[in-house]
């Protein structure tokens, strides 16, 4: 018995792409039995080694089969505390689906969709464990509310730690907040998977920005934290470094998808931060950075849309998903470009000149090499958003000289042990921007030597 | 949610508020800004920090458009649902003899506790304060206190010379020699300092204010052109030696939304 992949609905592209609610709708509980079915419940599933956190996949896709949902619940929340993000983020064709036997002579199990189903079954029927923590009374700092903060802090908190995380912003959840857009994942999803942090007894506090509201010199010395993790993030927008950069109508996507996420621009006037693209956006990049920036220009009602990229379709580093979604809304995608120069008029921008570039050999990303070729082509535009990458926010290293980095600012760790004793990092912080399940591993692997470390503490 | 402790009327723009923010005054030093959100939906506003005690902080600001008139519209005993901070480099403090302090309407705010921190340090400090009236000199009992010579300049001649701060720096420097000048105001005003400080070979401080959003070095909106080098305002400033720096590109980023924050202002604070 052969079965094609069961479709997730989706709202269509022309009324999405005007829109910001959630593009793909979810499976309903016959869809995602339906599709369990066509798992072959592996003996050896290459699925969960492909999995960041080594999901039980086999088991909990046998206990939906099975319509036990709620167990197969828990058996995700085992090793993954925010099943409805990932299902929704995960770059699934790189990792657990990119491993499934089913995938070798069909489509792949839809191991996502599921645990997206999953995770929103449990959002919606409140399931909780009711998990018995025992005290003891020993305190903890997080900082920063993304998704290693919080895999960080729930598994302390597990262990009995007081947990406090700090934030630096006004809301919790780091980049799945201010970063990746409503209409792929709705910020009430982010919001209730935090509730459950919050309901584990995880106590957080926004605005407080380590290293300048408190140092970290501070919190272990004077505040008697035992230990103090690090997971502020990758939030420094990368530069292209050319001329005409700082004209105006040129963002960051930071600048630009904060504005819009953060602080609800798409609502202007109704929310006071405002946002101006016009009608020829330019999108330097291919992750999923650039996506999310040229979906979101793209609703807030830009006629034309393109990427800039300077490799080709093939090498685009983004999900599969958000290309296919963003050809079908529209985005047209000008490959093998690599942008030069930005021109203006009284300090705005109105062209982008990009040089054409051939394909090289094979390079060490195992893509084939964008080479100049000494032509050019300039596009006019009203607005450019370079998304071109992200490294470590400076703030904790400038206020902590004694915090070891390397050339990249990306802190540097043994076991997630930093150069200061006590004092433990990961996710983006440490391997520069990745990917939310990477750092949710780091966050989760963090705490246990933590919890080592604080034992040890004892001992002595 | 943070607490106005306190909050005065400077003049018919102005206004001072103290607010009980004990994160931010715990580290806070001079040259340090935070940034504030009104209420729920709030846009973020960043504003310097004038003064801290241990617990309190106190913020003057200028009735300039949506966002610090709805702050206006709180009172004391009312909350504001965000303030962050300390954010920004402290400011350098120099080892010099002679300061002049140069502020144009409310950056006399912000250069307040920058120039109080030279006269602390032994420094002899002179100030040149402009504004649009009389009423619009503020601070100046407490710019007073330490400083040698305050000399006013108002547009319409209701206090000191009828003009600009740049007019009467211009006849002071004629008599005095500084070491530094510290001018905090509208860019076009600092831009106009600098320019004429250069003339006089005096090295100058300014303290820029870009738009900003997060104030932690996460968005980019803040740059600034100096030297031809970007430099984040929040994180490498907002303090910066003005050599270089391109006022009339920073003139057109602070501008850019304009057209919605009057669009904004008209819409939902017309009675
Ligand atoms: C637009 C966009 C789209 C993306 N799409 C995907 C996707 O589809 N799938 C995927 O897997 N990944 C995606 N990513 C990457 C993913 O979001 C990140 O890898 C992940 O969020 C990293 O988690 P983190 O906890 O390390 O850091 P972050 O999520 O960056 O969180 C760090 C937090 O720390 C706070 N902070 C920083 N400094 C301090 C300080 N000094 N004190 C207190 N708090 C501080 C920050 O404000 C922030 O809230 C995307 C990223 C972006 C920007
Ligand atoms: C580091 C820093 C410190 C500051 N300290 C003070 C202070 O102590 N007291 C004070 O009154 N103001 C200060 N400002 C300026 C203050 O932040 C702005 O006046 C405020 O954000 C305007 O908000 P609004 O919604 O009321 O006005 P808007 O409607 O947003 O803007 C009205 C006008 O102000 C300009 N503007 C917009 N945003 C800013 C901004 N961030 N900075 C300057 N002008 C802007 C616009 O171009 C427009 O002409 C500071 C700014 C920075 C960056
Ligand atoms: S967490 Fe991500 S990689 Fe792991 S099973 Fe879920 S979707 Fe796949
Ligand atoms: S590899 Fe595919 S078929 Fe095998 S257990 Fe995993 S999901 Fe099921
Ligand atoms: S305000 Fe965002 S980087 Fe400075």
């Amino acid at each position: 018995m052969k079965r094609d992949r069961t479709v997730m609905p989706v709202q269509e592209a022309d009324v999405r792409s005007t829109n910001f609610l959630e593009v793909a709708l979810g499976y309903s509980l016959d869809d995602a039995v339906l599709e369990a079915s066509r798992c072959l419940d592996c003996k050896i599933p290459r699925c969960v080694a492909a999995c960041p956190v080594n999901i039980d996949i086999p088991l909990f896709i046998r206990e939906l089969k099975g319509k036990d949902v709620e167990s197969a619940y828990f058996t995700i929340n085992k090793a993954n505390i925010l099943p409805a993000i990932c299902g929704r983020v995960c770059p699934q064709e790189k990792q657990c689906e990119g491993a499934c036997i089913v995938g070798i002579k069909a489509k792949p199990v839809s191991i996502g969709a599921l645990e997206r189903f999953v995770g929103d079954y449990a959002l919606e029927n409140k399931l909780s464990s009711d998990e018995i923590i025992i005290e003891n009374n020993k305190k903890v700092a997080i900082v920063g509310s993304g998704p290693a903060g919080l895999a960080c802090a729930v598994s302390l908190r597990r262990l009995g730690y007081t947990v406090d995380i700090f934030e630096a912003l006004h809301e919790f959840g780091g980049v799945l907040k201010y970063g990746i857009p409503e209409f792929r994942l709705p910020k009430n999803v982010v919001d209730e998977e935090i509730n459950k942090a919050r309901k584990l007894g995880v106590n957080f506090h926004k605005n407080v920005i380590i290293g300048k509201s408190i140092t970290i010199d501070q919190l272990l010395h004077e505040e008697n934290y035992k230990a103090i993790f690090l997971g502020s993030g990758a939030g420094l927008p990368s530069a292209l470094g050319l001329a005409g950069e700082n004209l105006t109508g040129i963002y960051y996507a930071n600048e630009f998808l904060t504005r819009v996420n953060l602080m609800k621009a798409n609502s202007f006037p109704n929310t006071p931060t405002p946002v101006r693209i016009g009608s020829n956006v330019a999108v330097i990049g291919g992750g999923n950075v650039a996506m999310d920036a040229a979906r979101t220009a793209k609703r807030l009602g830009a006629k034309n849309v393109f990427i800039l990229y300077r490799r080709d379709m093939d090498s685009l580093p983004a999900r599969l998903e958000e290309v296919h979604h963003a050809i079908e809304e529209g985005i047209t995608f000008n490959l093998l470009y690599n942008p030069v120069e930005f021109k203006g008029r009284d300090y705005k921008v109105n062209r982008v000149k990009c040089e054409i570039m051939e394909l090289g050999e094979m390079d060490d990303s195992g893509r084939r090499r964008p080479m100049p070729t000494g032509k050019y082509k300039t596009f006019n535009i009203t607005s450019s958003i370079i998304s071109i990458g992200q490294s470590p926010n400076p703030i904790l290293k400038k206020a902590t000289p004694e915090l070891v980095v390397d050339n990249r600012g990306r802190i540097v760790v043994d076991h997630h042990q930093t150069s200061i004793d006590g004092v433990f990092a990961g996710g983006d912080v440490v391997s520069g921007a990745a990917t939310v399940i990477l750092a949710m591993g780091a966050g989760k692997e963090a705490a246990v030597a933590m919890n080592e470390y604080i034992e040890s503490l004892e001992i002595d | 949610m943070y607490k106005i402790i306190r909050k005065e009327i400077l003049n018919v723009d102005v206004e001072l508020m103290e607010i009980e923010a004990p994160l931010v005054a715990r580290n806070a030093l001079p040259g340090n800004f935070l940034i504030i959100r009104v209420d729920e939906d709030g846009e973020r506003i960043p504003l310097t920090i004038v003064e801290h005690d241990l617990k309190n902080v106190t913020i003057i600001y200028q009735k300039l458009g949506y966002s610090t008139k709805l702050l206006s519209q709180k009172e004391a005993g009312d909350s504001l649902f965000d303030v962050v901070g300390p954010l920004g480099q402290a400011s350098h403090i120099r080892d010099v003899k002679r300061v002049l302090g140069i502020a144009g309407g409310v950056g006399a705010a912000p250069l307040y506790p920058q120039l109080k921190e030279y006269a602390k340090r032994g420094a002899k400090v002179d100030l040149i304060i402009g504004g649009r009236t009389k009423e619009h000199l503020i601070l100046l009992d407490k710019y007073k206190e330490f400083c040698d010579t305050v000399y006013c300049a108002t547009d319409d001649g209701s206090s000191g010379i009828k003009g600009f701060v740049t007019q009467v720096a211009e006849i002071v420097y004629q008599n005095y020699k500084y070491d530094l000048a510290i001018a905090i105001g509208p860019l076009i005003m600092m831009k106009n300092c600098v320019i004429l400080n250069e003339k006089y070979d005096i090295e100058t401080d300014v303290s820029l204010n870009p738009i900003m959003i997060d104030g932690t070095g996460m968005c980019g909106n803040c740059r600034v052109t100096i030297n031809g080098e970007t430099k984040f305002a929040c994180v490498d400033g907002p303090d910066f030696p003005a050599k270089g720096i391109d006022f009339d590109e920073l003139m057109a980023r602070q501008k850019y939304y304009n057209h919605e924050e009057d669009h904004i202002c008209k819409m939902k604070l017309s009675k």
